[in-house]
């Protein structure tokens, strides 16, 4: 039966680094200092390597929805957005069906503009055609909920508190059909009403084809969605496999 | 369990090949050329109204709105009047000082928003870029036009000043046209050029201001063309005159303007700008592709 089932991604000992400019520490924050290390062609102190992902292999098939869990640090984000194709690989590769799209709740639109402006905009950057557009920004108001509290659709999205903010960028993403669709702690802002629709959107995006993953600190969020559940710690995985398992041995191993 | 198995546990094939076998691509792979291009050209409303916001969102907060695309090259213009046509009062030679004066500035400030911001677009819009996945070719494509929609407004004002500064009109104002359309696509080539190199290396946009000042002296926008002359010679001169601004501009003054000096003959100025408008377009738009997968890395 293995191999009926359709790899989207696939994850080949992947390796993952940033290299982090830092602004002055102590010692090399003057001019002279600056000059110095050019003059004598030494490494930058500012530049400093972190070993983010450490060797990781996983596949993930169609139709699954992935639950990724760890510690603070523990790289989880690091590896979105390295299958998102948004940080290179230092060692391995990694593979995906189609574009998958990555859903964070820090990814910025336009904050001066209406939501419903920010809703077109955010269509078109996905490759929508105006057509489209046009017929989907209501469906998405209304599914993000912004207007319960009166037409706030045409405000600027400064005005927005974080969660209606939040509520309306996961409204946009989700607008669209992904064949791979990553999300980053997405559900666990909102109230109780808009996960449950969240939830279920993603449950909908699941039978469309596509595959998701999904990082939160949420256990319920992720008991919800995910039926696998993929255990990160420093860079490396420590568990994979049906979500009660994986999240029973993690519940076990933060209590210590 | 194992953390090191590069073998997929269920078949026992190797990973490598079971992304082969499936049709699935490395991501962060660069695609080609002519492709890049046909996604950009199914972005092209996305760079249409992204501009719009661009625009809207930076105009939005101010009471007087769209009046400033007007307002602000008028003032511009009177800035300029005021200090070298009343205060120097310095003709220097040249007939119509004021109208030659603003043809240079007005032409030259087109180029320097476009990289001014054109250096910020992808180093500014991080968030967006780290997002949503769009060919990020479309960022300084819609600065530049953001820039396009300001200089039409320009254009217009320029030639109030033209026209109320004693030049007839011509037939040769049609000529505005296609100088026009030659700068914008050798401003979106800077554009996509200033970019990428400002996504790379931030200390770049700290540089800027000092190369547009370089860039202003050496177009001959405050004093006459005829100055270069005088000074210089041999492969000096020729560096100086081959200058696309300076090209730009005396194309521009010799469309608008009757009895004014040019660096060379109207035919090699014209053939110099469609050289520069290739150089840049074309160089702009294949050195921002190369770096396309690393845009928004961090």
């Amino acid at each position: 039966m293995a191999d009926q089932r359709e790899p989207t991604v696939i994850v080949d000992d992947a390796h993952v680094v940033y290299r982090v400019h830092q602004a002055g520490s102590a010692g090399t924050g003057s001019p002279l200092a600056s000059f110095k290390r050019i003059v004598t062609g030494a490494k930058p102190a500012t530049l400093r390597e972190v070993h983010a992902i450490k060797g990781v292999s996983f596949v993930a098939y169609k139709g699954e929805a992935i639950g990724l869990i760890g510690t603070n640090g523990s790289g989880k984000s690091t590896l979105l957005r390295a299958i998102a194709g948004l940080l290179p690989v230092e060692k391995g590769a990694i593979y995906a069906a189609g574009q998958p799209s990555l859903l964070g709740v820090n990814a910025a639109l336009m904050n001066d503009l209406p939501g419903e402006r920010n809703v077109v905009l955010g269509c078109l950057a996905m490759g929508m055609s105006p057509a489209q557009v046009k017929s989907q920004v209501k469906e998405i108001i209304d599914f993000s909920g912004i207007n319960e509290r009166g037409d706030f659709s045409s405000l600027p999205m400064r005005t927005y508190s974080s969660g209606m903010a939040a509520r309306l960028r996961f409204s946009i993403a989700a607008a669209k059909k992904h064949d791979v669709l990553l999300i980053d702690e997405a559900l666990a802002t909102g109230d109780a009403k808009f996960r449950k629709r969240s939830e279920q959107r993603v449950r909908d995006l699941r039978a469309e084809a596509g595959t998701v993953f999904l990082v939160s600190h949420s256990e319920q969020s992720i008991r919800d969605t995910c039926e696998r559940c993929i255990w990160l710690e420093s860079g490396l995985i420590r568990g994979d496999g049906p979500t009660e398992e994986v999240l029973k041995e993690y519940e076990a191993y933060v209590k210590k | 369990m194992s953390q090191t198995a590069v073998a997929d546990s269920d078949t026992g094939i190797p990973l490598r090949e079971l992304a082969r076998r499936h049709g699935l691509s490395a991501a962060g792979k660069l695609p080609s050329l002519p492709e890049y291009s046909r996604q950009l050209w199914s972005y092209r409303h996305f760079i249409a109204s992204y501009a719009n916001a661009k625009v809207t969102s930076s105009l939005g907060k101010t009471r007087l709105g769209m009046i400033w695309q007007v307002l602000t090259p008028l003032i511009n213009a009177t800035v300029y009047y005021v200090i070298f046509g009343l205060v120097l009062s310095t003709a220097r030679g040249v007939d119509n000082f004021v109208a030659y004066l603003c043809t240079g500035v007005f032409i030259f400030q087109f180029t320097q928003s476009v990289v001014q911001a054109g250096i910020q677009a992808i180093s500014g819009n991080l968030g967006l870029i780290r997002a949503l996945h769009f060919p990020r070719a479309s960022l300084p494509l819609a600065i530049t036009m953001v820039e396009v929609r300001n200089m039409i407004a320009s254009l217009g004002v320029l030639m109030v000043i033209v026209l109320a500064f004693g030049e007839p009109i011509t037939v040769e104002w049609l000529l505005v046209v296609p100088i026009f359309l030659l700068q914008s696509i050798f401003n979106a080539g800077l554009a996509m050029a200033a970019a990428r190199l400002g996504s790379k290396v931030a200390d770049f946009k700290q540089l800027v201001p000092f190369i547009m000042r370089i860039w202003l002296y050496g177009s001959a926008v405050l004093y006459p063309v005829s100055k270069f002359a005088e000074k210089l010679d041999g492969w000096q001169l020729a560096v100086v005159e081959a200058n696309p601004l300076l090209v730009f501009i005396d194309l521009m003054r010799h469309a608008l303007m009757e009895d004014v000096h040019l660096a060379a003959s109207p035919l090699v100025l014209w053939l110099e700008a469609i050289g520069w408008t290739l150089v840049a377009g074309l160089g702009g738009y294949v050195y921002f592709w190369r770096g396309e997968k690393g845009y928004g890395r961090g």
